[in-house]
Formats: structure tokens, C-alpha cells, sequence
């Protein structure tokens, strides 16, 4: 799922060969500084990613150019203009315009609008249901646990382009009904993870130790189980959002995206393709589309990785 | 005789990312044909290291930044990978230890064995396969041929090392070295291997490097022995020399630390204090010194040397202790002798009784539809009472259902049979409420304080949620308690603070510890508490264990598979094998004139930190393995591994028998004593 194969575990094998002695544990230690937030220790760790900074930095830049951008470069993204089709860039028009005479940039921008509210809010809709559905049925466990995962497990067997597209015809496809139909696919993979995690927490030592002193289920799930478990989740929602904006690009270079006057950055690239081959060189319908999808989706995958370590406590130093 | 490897001034570094770890620093030292060196040390020593640095297999980061090995006359350390793979598995072969993770478990460990012999000898793979056989059976594999086909799950634990063995030494090498070959074996089956290792070196001729952080190991199989602390070496000398007379004070106060010395005063142990050092940073003087009870100004701010009046007994410290220079050790604060706790007071109150308890585990089969195929009998019809006050140590083998039976009295398991009485109430009938209030009387102490302890909760919270579970109190007394806690297990007041991660091993055991004792329960279950701790660490947590017991009155159940341990903090002690409580009585008793063959076996197996008894030791300790819990042996459920056993031990299963009046007592048809006599004092048997 991550686009960045090997970019995972960045955890330090080397540190597990120290004299276990962590430099501020001395038993006479510490002039107890005022510790700092989680939330301030967190950033500590995630800014020591570079990457993940340059990464921040992209997709804030990739929202204001989406979202803010529109008011301050105005075009006419409505209206057809014959008159400037596939005129190539420079001066009124930064990036040229398409077949149909739209300005490229502000195609972009109105492109990039939806694929980003459809990337997060399907990643966030599929996240939530898969990690409620995977905690519930591990921490139940047992026939209940196996019924639910079968259900995972065919669900998963089923060719998900096929059902899309089927559904994209159905449905005339809006940002919602495509949210709706990348989060029916994707919140199984992630109740598969949150299952199997919660399957290897439930048996911790320190969920048990909340049954030795008496506190019940919800206790432990809550402040043990979930709190664990928070760095997975995060991490998989990351790239949930990076998965979604590819699936929905694909969907999109297929006709099955959203619908014109509206566009997305695959309908941008599929509207491209026609003209990349006729012999002319029109750089200008593909290259942006398809840069800004590439690196919009790695960028959540790294800021996938370096959140991963800001929520481990064990990487966090004060 | 030239030395077979020669090491001269190594040194290894492991950079990390923010640091380097200076994890070897300046050691030279030798091996000489056919002798065993023993190279022995707290964990992080850089005991691993050196092991790794001659074989150039350091972790990422690591490497040798000075000093030569020489293996033979020929400087190994310089060589390029290429040819240092001419050395690794062919003359220099290497035991780890986890035989579980080291062997591959898809290949056969026939192909896994004869992988090494092609790799360093022209040969065709049949004699490869035919080479794999011959060393199986020379590690003492039965049906080494037909075996050589099988896959390594297919193998215990125990045979499994074996098999590590029988690579190592495929292509006959010259020198073996064996990192902690035996921790994660059973004390029966570490015998059994120790021994192996040490009829190999002299079938073979071979040298071998033992590095371990038992002394007791040690003890009974090095030649000469090498104590390293902190990157360095801090004493070397013959085996004998180092346990009749250290030097070196940090040799002295780890033999002072092991609880064995201190079993039958039962004195508070002499533990080292404080933590080893920081090696990215390591103190500019003697390492020790921080720790070492006569450090002066000098020791802070110099290095010694390594030295000695003999060329074979050198050590590196200022003012070494023992023998000639020092006539009298200068007075510590915490030698002052306490007499022994009036032991075994067998009028003791009981606190808890257990009544034929019984756990099964169902053995089940399918995903969906669950069918159970058969039980795993963990428990099965163990009696035991504990006095208040007292402590009971429960020791055997791994999975001979001691943690099992400490998790049935803290209620993380639920009884198949059987009753636990306390202080006069059942406890498996109470329910709802009530249970959960009668929980705080029994607490449990993990073995693994680091799984134990939630990652992300800081030490405060961890400690005050018992109290919010419970509703005890609001949150100033909450914070109250907790803070009176932490001082009572020796934590500073600033580890509120801080997160399970930052505190050491024995810290963070410190932690559980106060965890158990936050509710002030009258029971505390520990599970097997030190073994994760080195020897210095491990003092300090059982004398604050004893201290806190006296202080607070409390009542242990201790569950540990180390004797010496056991023996050192238990008034009484049961042995359990296999599901079943084979022997219980007073600790001194049962330790010195055991009635079961099993227990005769363990004391004889653990090893002890004294080369004289170890040597005298005969070739007893327990044959075989554990037999499997899904179909335990008829009759007598240790007939199988059992010296004694006759055709009645099949099939009528042994009743207790009492052989004193204290309690002591065993269920053995043929028992090492006699039966019901009150006197014991049988020379022969005790050491």
C-alpha cells in the first residue's frame, strides 16, 4: 500500500544493543525539566524527518493552491472557449489550455479540489468503519471473530474495479457517491489491520494487568488497546488518503470519475492522452496532472512514516 | 604454546544515529588449543561484541576501529569479506542463543547442516547430506539419519541447539565460540548441553569461547575466564584463581550478589548499586568506580591498567581486593548481618489455600466451527497452602504449570477444577462486585516488566489506575499514595514523569513492583520477577523484596525456575513438573534433602557459581525432556526422565508421602528418604 517500499522501519535496531541504561534514567537523576506536551514531543520527532517536512510542506502548499488559489487567479472554469483550445503556455495562460480551452492551471486547481476532499473523506470514512469493525470483532474473538473476518475476506475477493465501475454507472458519479464507493472497498483492508493488531494487544501483559486489578473491559480497551493501536491507525489513514486519490484518478482516466463541467486530475490526464499521441508535443495536458497526483500521493506517505514515529512514545525524548 | 587466537587491543564502535556506543574499548586477550575461555559479564558489558567482532558480524553501524585479531598468525580483522568468509563456519564456528531464530524454517536441518559443508568443502551433496548425519549424531541426536529430513519446529528446544551445535561444528573448526549457549534453555537441558559442548572440545580438540552472564556456567566449564565491564576488561585469570580469589572489586561484588552465597545466612544480598555506565559516554576514570564501594578521587579521574603480580592473573584497578594487600575490607553500610527471620514458623496463619486445582487448555481445531480435539492438562490436581507472611516458591521447568497456577490465584485464568480458599472465603464463588473488591488482597508482579507496563502511560498513571479502578480515594490522595509508593520501592519522585522506556531493567522491574503494591494486597503473586535482571540488579530487587515483605508483612508466591533464587526468598518451596506438585516442604529441607528424584535432578543440573562443587558434581541431573502436556506419561508423570523407575511408577500414580514433621512432603513411590521420620540429616546428599 505504501508507495515507498522499505520506507518502514526506521526504528533504530541499534539502540536495542545499549547498556539498558537510557542517559536520563540514573537513580539520582534528573532535575525534573517541566515535560513537555505529547503533542510538542511528537512534533520533536516528526520534524527530525526531513522528508516528512518537505512532505508537510507540499500538501499545505497543494491545499492553498486548490482552495485559495481560485480567488486570487481567476479563470473561467464554466465556459468552453474554442478560441484558446490547446493553446500552449505562456503569457495569459501559465500552463496553456486544453482541448476545450480551459486555462490549465485553473484546471488544476478545480481538479485538485475534488480529488483532495474525495482522497480525505473517503480515507476518513473507510478508517473509521474498519478500525470499529477490526477492534470489535478481535477483542471478541472466537466464532464471532472468524464470521466477521470471512465477511472481510470476501468482500476483499471481489475485484473492486468491476463493482466500481458497475456502480459508477449506476450512480451518476458526484465527489460523494465516489467517496462512498472507494470507502466500501477500502475500510476492509483496514479492519484487517486493526483485527490483528488488536488480536496481539489484547494478549499484552499490560492488558492483563488491568484484570489483576479489577477494571473491566472498556478500560482496557480504551486506555490500553486503542492508544496502541493509534499509530497504525494514523499511519493507515495517511495512506488511505493517498490510495484514494490514486483509485479515484484511475476511476477518472476511465470516464468513471466525476463529470464534466467538474474534473478531476485523472480526468485530466485521460482528457490528455488523446492529444500526447497525434504527434504534437502538448506536454502541458499531462505532465502537470500527473506530477501533481505523484507527488501529492507521496507526500501522505511519507507524513505517513514520520507520524507513525511521532506517536511512539518509546522514539520521543525530552 | 602460541595461542590459537590472539586479540590485541580491540576496539569496536556501533554508531547510532545521534551517538556512537563504544562497545568494545581496548581489550586483548587469548585462546590457547583446546582450552575453554569463559568470557563473562552483566548485559551490555560488550561480552556479544567481542564474540561478533571476531567473526566481523557486528550490527548495523558497528565496526572494529582498532586493534588486530589473530587467528593462527593471521590478522582476521583486516580481511575482506571475501576471505573472512573462509574463516567464519570453517575455522571459527558460532553457537547462538536462540536456536529458534537462527535456524531456517523452511529448509531441513539436514539441508541446513550440509549448506555449510558445501560451502567451505568440495563436495558433492550427497556427502554433504552424509557429513550433516555424522555431526548429528555426534551431538548426540537419536536417529540422526532419519531425522536429518526433518524440519526445525519438528525439534525441541533443546535438540534444536543441538542442531545450531552440529552446524558450527560441520566443517570441524578450530575454535567455537558459543554466545550464551544455554539462556534459553531449561536448566536440565542447559546441563545436558554444557556438557555436550565440553565432550565435544576434547573429542575434537577444538577451543572453545563461552561467553555467558552466568557465573555458575562458568564455573563449571572454563579454563580460564575473562570478566569484562563496560567495554573493558576488568579481570583475567584461571577459573580457579578468579572464584578463590578476585581482585577486582566488581568480580568480588558479583559473586556477593548471587543469592546462592547468601541461601543458608539468608543475609541481605550485597547488591552493586546504580546502573552500569552509558558507554557513548563513558566516565573518564575507572568505569566502575561510580559503582565500586573503595573508589577514591584517583579511581575517578584515571584508568587503570590491566595488571598483576602473575602474568596469568591480572586485573585493572588500583586497590585490588582479596588476598595480601588488603587485610580487612572496609565497613559498608549495608553488610550489617541481620539474623535470619526465625525460618519456617509452620504455625503461620494460612492466608491461602489452593485444593486440587485443575487447568485444562482446550486443544481445538477449524476456524469457524471450533471442535475440540484434546486438552492440554497445565495443571492438574495441585494442593498447596501459604502461611501469611510467608513465601512459597514455586520452581520447574518451563511449562510445568507454575505461572500457570500463579495466574489462577490472581484470576487471569479461570479454575477447571478445584477451589482457592482465601483468608477462609472461597474465591471462585464470589462474583461481581465483591470479586473485583477481593482482588486487591491478591496481586500479581510480571515477569516481563517491560510488556507489562503500557508504553504509553507514564509511570503516574500506570500506578494510580489500579486506585481509579478501584474508586479508592480522590485524586490528591491518589497522587499522595502513589508518591509514597514510589519511595518505598527506591524510585525518585521525578518518575512520574517519565514513560516505561525511559527507566532501566531494574527500575522498570521496581515499577511493577510498586504497581502490585499500591493496593496494599496481602499476596503478591511474582512471576518469575528476576530473571530478566542481571546478577548485581537482580540482588537489589530481592532485597527490596524482603525488605518490603518484613516491612509490610506481605505474603509471596514466588514462581521462578533458578533454585538459588527460590531458595534464597521462599520459606518453603514446591517443586511442580508437569501439572503436578511433585515435592513441597521447607526451603533448607527440600534444597538439602530432597525426596524427589526431579528435584535431586534440578539441584543437581543448576549450576553453581563455585568451580570446586562443580567439578565434584557427578554425571546426575535429569535425562531427556519435557514429555508433552496433551498426553502426559501414566502413573507418575516423571517416570519417563525418572533413574528410578519401575513398572509401579506406570501404573499407579504416587500419593504424597511426608518425610518430616515441618511439612515436608513428595509423591514418589521410591523416595530419596525415608518416609514420615522427623530427623533429616542424610550427609551424603548434602552439599
Amino acid at each position: 500500500m505504501a508507495i515507498i517500499p522499505g520506507s518502514g522501519d526506521r526504528v533504530e535496531t541499534g539502540t536495542a544493543l545499549l547498556p539498558e541504561a537510557p542517559p536520563g534514567a540514573v537513580d539520582t537523576a534528573a532535575p525534573a525539566s517541566k515535560p513537555h506536551g505529547l503533542l510538542r514531543r511528537g512534533w520533536e520527532v516528526f520534524a527530525e524527518n526531513k522528508l516528512a517536512l518537505v512532505s508537510l510542506g507540499v500538501i499545505v502548499f497543494m491545499v492553498l493552491f486548490c482552495f485559495v488559489g481560485p480567488h486570487i487567479y481567476h479563470t473561467d472554469q464554466v465556459h468552453t472557449n474554442l478560441s484558446q483550445t490547446l493553446c500552449p503556455p505562456g503569457g495569459q495562460h501559465l500552463l496553456g489550455c486544453d482541448n476545450l480551452g480551459y486555462d490549465q492551471v485553473g484546471r488544476l486547481m478545480v481538479g485538485g479540489q475534488t480529488s483532495l476532499e474525495v482522497g480525505v473523506a473517503a480515507a476518513i470514512v473507510a478508517v473509521l468503519i474498519g478500525t470499529l469493525y477490526g477492534a470489535f470483532s478481535g477483542f471478541i474473538g472466537g466464532p464471532v471473530d472468524s464470521f466477521l473476518m470471512r465477511i472481510v475476506d470476501a468482500g476483499l475477493s471481489i475485484p473492486y474495479i468491476m463493482v466500481i465501475v458497475i456502480l459508477s454507472v449506476v450512480f451518476r458519479p458526484s465527489p460523494l457517491v465516489m467517496i462512498f464507493i472507494i470507502a466500501v472497498f477500502y475500510w476492509l483492508g483496514v479492519a484487517r489491520l486493526v483485527r490483528g493488531e488488536t488480536l496481539s494487544l489484547r494478549t499484552r501483559e499490560y492488558v492483563q494487568a488491568v484484570k489483576v486489578v479489577g477494571g473491566g473491559s472498556t478500560r482496557a480497551i480504551v486506555r490500553h488497546i486503542v492508544p496502541n493501536a493509534i499509530g497504525t491507525i494514523i499511519v493507515q489513514g495517511t495512506f488511505a488518503v493517498a490510495d484514494s486519490i490514486i483509485i479515484l484518478a484511475g476511476l477518472g482516466f476511465l470516464g468513471l470519475g466525476v463529470q464534466a463541467p467538474a474534473t478531476d486530475w485523472g480526468n485530466m490526464l485521460s482528457g490528455g492522452l488523446q492529444y500526447i499521441q497525434s504527434g504534437t508535443n502538448y506536454w502541458w495536458l499531462i505532465y502537470p496532472a500527473g506530477l501533481a497526483i505523484i507527488i501529492t500521493c507521496i507526500a501522505f506517505n511519507f507524513i505517513g512514516d514520520a507520524l507513525r514515529d511521532a506517536f511512539e512514545t518509546r522514539l520521543q525524548r525530552r | 604454546m602460541a595461542p590459537l587466537l590472539q586479540i590485541d587491543n580491540l576496539r569496536t564502535d556501533i554508531r547510532l544515529k545521534r551517538s556512537t556506543v563504544h562497545a568494545v574499548d581496548d581489550i586483548s586477550l587469548y585462546v590457547d588449543p583446546g582450552e575453554t575461555l569463559g568470557i563473562v559479564g552483566e548485559s551490555g558489558c560488550g561480552k556479544t561484541m567481542t564474540a561478533l567482532s571476531i567473526m566481523n558480524l557486528l550490527p548495523t553501524g558497528g565496526s572494529i576501529v582498532g586493534g588486530s585479531i589473530r587467528l593462527n598468525d593471521k590478522d582476521i580483522s583486516k580481511l575482506s569479506d571475501e576471505d573472512l568468509r573462509h574463516v567464519r563456519g570453517n575455522e571459527i564456528g558460532m553457537i547462538f542463543q536462540d536456536p529458534l531464530t537462527s535456524l531456517n524454517p523452511t529448509m531441513t536441518v539436514g539441508r541446513q547442516i550440509a549448506e555449510a559443508v558445501q560451502l567451505h568443502r568440495d563436495v558433492t551433496k550427497e556427502q554433504a547430506m552424509d557429513r550433516a548425519a555424522e555431526v548429528l549424531d555426534l551431538v548426540g541426536m537419536p536417529r540422526a539419519r532419519e531425522r536429518i529430513n526433518e524440519y526445525p519446529h519438528q525439534f525441541s528446544g533443546g535438540m534444536r541447539q543441538r542442531v545450531m551445535i552440529a552446524m558450527a561444528l560441520a566443517c570441524d573448526p578450530k575454535l567455537l565460540i558459543a554466545d550464551e549457549p544455554t539462556t534459553a534453555l531449561d536448566v536440565t537441558i542447559q546441563k545436558q548441553i554444557l556438557e555436550l559442548i565440553d565432550d565435544l572440545r576434547q573429542q575434537l580438540g577444538m577451543s572453545v569461547m563461552l561467553v555467558t552472564h552466568d557465573l555458575g556456567v562458568i564455573a563449571g566449564r572454563a579454563d580460564r575466564v575473562v570478566v569484562m565491564y563496560a567495554g573493558k576488561i576488568a579481570e583475567s585469570t584461571s577459573t580457579s584463581t578468579l572464584f578463590a580469589n578476585p581482585r577486582h572489586p566488581y568480580t568480588e561484588a558479583l559473586f556477593h550478589a548471587l543469592p546462592e552465597k547468601a541461601a543458608e545466612t539468608r543475609e541481605r544480598l550485597l547488591s552493586i548499586p546504580g546502573l552500569p555506565p552509558d558507554l557513548t559516554n563513558p566516565p573518564a576514570g575507572c568505569r566502575f568506580a561510580p559503582r565500586c564501594r573503595y573508589a577514591t578521587d584517583r579511581c575517578r579521574s584515571e584508568g587503570p591498567v590491566l595488571r598483576g603480580e602473575q602474568p596469568d592473573h591480572q586485573y585493572s584497578c588500583f586497590y585490588p581486593v582479596g588476598q595480601a594487600e588488603r587485610g580487612e575490607l572496609p565497613v559498608v553500610s549495608v553488610t550489617e548481618v541481620k539474623p535470619a527471620p526465625a525460618v519456617a514458623t509452620p504455625a503461620a496463619e494460612t492466608l491461602l489455600s489452593a485444593q486440587h486445582l485443575v487447568k485444562d487448555f482446550a486443544v481445538t481445531k477449524g476456524a469457524v466451527m471450533q471442535r475440540r480435539v484434546g486438552s492440554v492438562s497445565a495443571v492438574a490436581d495441585v494442593s498447596f497452602e501459604i502461611g501469611r507472611g510467608q513465601t512459597l516458591g514455586l520452581v520447574g521447568e518451563s511449562g510445568c504449570g507454575k505461572t500457570t497456577v500463579g495466574r489462577l490465584l490472581v484470576g487471569l485464568e479461570s479454575l477447571t477444577s478445584g477451589a482457592i480458599t482465601y483468608e477462609g472465603k472461597d474465591l471462585s464463588k464470589s462474583s461481581g462486585r465483591e470479586y473485583r473488591r477481593e482482588r486487591r488482597k491478591i496481586q500479581l508482579m510480571f515477569q516481563d516488566s517491560y510488556s507489562s507496563l503500557d508504553p504509553r502511560m507514564r509511570a503516574g498513571a500506570i500506578l494510580r489506575e489500579p486506585l481509579v479502578v478501584q474508586g479508592i480515594g480522590n485524586r490528591a490522595e491518589q497522587r499522595k499514595k502513589v508518591e509514597e509508593i514510589l519511595g518505598q520501592v527506591g524510585l525518585p519522585l521525578s518518575a512520574v514523569d517519565r514513560y516505561p522506556h525511559e527507566f532501566s531493567g531494574g527500575q522498570r522491574q521496581r515499577l511493577g513492583f510498586a504497581r502490585a503494591l499500591i493496593l496494599s494486597p496481602s499476596l503478591i503473586v511474582a512471576d518469575e520477577p528476576v530473571s530478566a535482571l542481571d546478577v548485581s540488579i537482580q540482588a537489589q530487587v530481592l532485597n527490596l523484596m524482603r525488605d518490603l515483605q518484613r516491612e509490610l508483612g506481605l505474603t509471596y508466591l514466588f514462581i521462578s525456575h533458578d533454585l538459588s533464587v527460590v531458595r534464597y526468598l521462599s520459606t518453603r518451596i514446591g517443586v511442580m513438573y508437569l501439572g503436578k506438585l511433585v515435592e513441597v516442604g521447607p526451603a533448607d529441607e527440600v534444597y538439602l534433602t530432597p525426596a524427589h528424584p526431579y528435584t535431586r535432578g534440578l539441584i543437581d543440573s543448576a549450576p553453581v557459581a563455585d568451580p570446586q562443587a562443580e567439578q565434584a558434581k557427578e554425571e546426575r541431573g535429569v535425562r531427556g525432556e519435557l514429555p508433552s502436556a496433551i498426553h502426559p506419561p501414566s502413573g507418575c508423570r516423571f517416570r519417563t526422565r525418572c533413574p528410578l523407575a519401575q513398572e509401579i511408577c506406570a501404573e499407579v500414580e504416587p500419593p504424597m508421602n511426608t518425610f518430616s514433621m515441618n511439612g515436608h512432603a513428595a509423591a514418589c513411590h521410591f523416595p530419596l528418604q525415608p518416609v514420615v521420620t522427623a530427623q533429616t540429616s542424610t550427609s551424603a546428599t548434602a552439599q
